[in-house]
């Protein structure tokens, strides 16, 4: 029996580890440097309807046990996307991926996810209601109930696959959002997107990043990311994915214990290029350690 | 691209900011000059991207200013002292492109990256012109080691204190046959508008990850989107778009 194995919305995964959109772009860079393969999955760079550049740079800033991103949805455009991302995918990668969807209104949501629900090797769709990055799309759908559950309802109608709504941790009340996902047929939920953030150089005392603000993450966020994954997972029945400065094994278990089905690694794959193979290497003795036989086991007691 | 440990053989101090460190490990990666590495410092959450002066099997030279924490802590660095490297990174320049006259173009801590070009230019019996543009006399470095690869080196100081007065634009020789160069990039934007050849241009960006992953280094070319860190950092003179 594989003791790392999960079910994520009826789909086994080897292990709960999954490189977060973003930052693992449509997996072969990895491919150059370990066989990923090993993953559970991994959820592809964020996908819109129309091809996007993104913001001006600087689009990085370093913080202190993190740092901030202002890409803004740079990528070719779904079908670009199916036609020259996707098999490139599909000759280092064997096993579902998770398609991540942007918008900038719900029928281009509901578009792009049509498109990729479609595709042989999509598994689940995690649709990012969430960007901090772009204006008048992304994070606006993903600030109140009604907006989050109406992309869902358009997103349900033209898919056959999970729906996975992946949240914002920039709103007053994310437990009321993720209620209203999955009230509207959503089938995971996962979060958190960065938190918005920024950053002045003294020199020139203007913001680094050229968008003045962008996206933090990395494992300064882990504490806040725990606390909402834990809340939202004590408030819905659908699966969550928890995600914000996960680094270790030992952050992996912690995010499961609070009550995630399986855990998404972002930043530190841009810092360790191997980290999400590290931490699934580390996982069988980091359980010994604290007599957990399966991480199934490990089933959030409500 | 490898991510490996190396160990600090050396640490030289050039002028008042500018260091000169060697380091030991697994070079097998780095196959072409211009390209660059990305090193992890203890407490510092994103690796720094430096490029790569030069190579001699195991050993891996890096020339680099302090301008912040990352640069300061690899200058205090000790023989001994370890670090993780992604090595193998960036596209490099193509030297087949040299054509008989090659030129090379360094400004400031652009200079770096134009010696091992040289030294590989040289060792197929290229006649080099190597232009070093500096803003005054005491930052000056390299200029002998770039001399005793046979190189005919110029230099220009802004302030006129050694060399040409002026830019490394004020030096440019009257016949090359195609040129490579890495500097800031108001120096860059002169030299596309007044070099008469094909050439090749090193530029530096903020960088994510550094191998192509996080898109958070993109500009906007001719030939579409590239990122600085994968598709570049070199990128040819005719596929440059300066309003990035």
């Amino acid at each position: 029996m594989n003791r790392l194995s999960v079910n994520l919305c009826g789909i086994e995964l080897d292990n709960p580890v999954i490189p977060a959109s973003g930052t693992f772009g449509y997996g072969y860079e990895f491919a150059e440097i370990y066989d990923i393969n090993v993953l559970g999955t991994f959820s592809f760079k964020g996908t819109t309807k129309d091809p996007r550049f993104g913001n001006p740079t600087p689009r990085i800033a370093e913080c202190t046990s993190g740092m901030i991103n202002a890409v803004g949805l740079q990528n070719p455009g779904v079908e670009k996307v199916i036609s020259s991302e996707l098999p490139k995918l599909g000759k280092c990668f064997f096993k579902p991926v998770m398609a991540n969807v942007s918008g900038f209104s719900v029928e281009d949501y509901a578009y792009t996810c049509a498109l990729l629900d479609k595709e042989p090797q999509v598994g689940w769709l995690e649709v990012n209601i969430s960007c901090p990055n772009v204006h008048g799309g992304g994070m606006a759908f993903g600030t109140t109930p009604e907006g989050a559950a109406e992309v869902t309802r358009a997103v349900k109608a033209v898919t056959t696959k999970p729906v996975i709504m992946k949240l914002s941790p920039n709103v007053t009340d994310i437990v009321a959002i993720a209620k209203a996902c999955e009230a509207a047929g959503a089938d995971g939920i996962s979060l958190i997107n960065t938190m918005l953030g920024m950053r002045i150089d003294l020199r020139t005392r203007k913001p680094v990043i050229a968008n003045t603000m962008g996206g933090f993450s990395g494992p300064a966020i882990f504490p806040v990311a725990l606390r909402m994954v834990y809340q939202v997972a004590h408030a819905v029945k659908i699966p969550v994915i928890g995600m914000g400065g996960v680094s270790s094994a030992s952050d992996v278990l912690e995010m499961m214990m609070a009550g995630a089905t399986a855990v998404e690694v972002g930043a530190a794959n841009l810092v360790e290029p191997t980290v999400c193979r590290d931490i699934i290497e580390a996982l069988p003795a980091e359980m010994d350690k604290y007599r957990i036989g399966s991480l199934a086991e490990l089933k959030l007691e409500k | 691209m490898k991510d490996s440990v190396f160990t600090v053989a050396s640490v030289m101090r050039l002028t008042e900011n500018v260091y000169r460190t060697e380091l030991t490990g697994d070079t097998s990666d780095i196959t072409a000059s211009g390209q660059f590495v990305n090193i992890k410092i203890d407490g510092l959450f994103l690796r720094r991207p430096i490029s790569v002066c030069d190579l001699d099997g195991n050993t891996l030279v890096i020339i680099f200013k302090v301008v912040g924490k990352g640069t300061e802590a690899l200058a205090a660095a000790h023989p001994g002292d370890t670090f993780r490297v992604l090595t193998g990174l960036g596209n490099g320049y193509d030297l087949s492109r040299a054509g008989n006259h090659p030129l090379l173009i360094g400004g400031g801590v652009g200079v770096p990256p134009m010696y091992l070009a040289a030294k590989r230019l040289r060792a197929q019996g290229l006649p080099v012109t190597v232009i070093l543009g500096f803003n005054t006399s005491g930052e000056i470095f390299y200029a002998d080691e770039f001399a005793s690869l046979g190189c005919d080196v110029r230099i220009t100081t802004v302030d006129g204190s050694m060399g040409t007065r002026g830019f490394v634009t004020d030096a440019l020789p009257e016949e090359y046959s195609y040129f490579y160069t890495c500097g800031p990039e108001p120096m860059l934007k002169a030299v596309y508008r007044m070099t008469k050849t094909p050439g090749e241009f090193s530029f530096e960006e903020r960088m994510g990850c550094g191998f192509g992953a996080c898109m958070g280094c993109s500009c906007k070319t001719v030939t579409g989107y590239k990122r600085i860190c994968k598709d570049g950092p070199v990128l040819k003179k005719e596929e440059i778009l300066w309003d990035k």
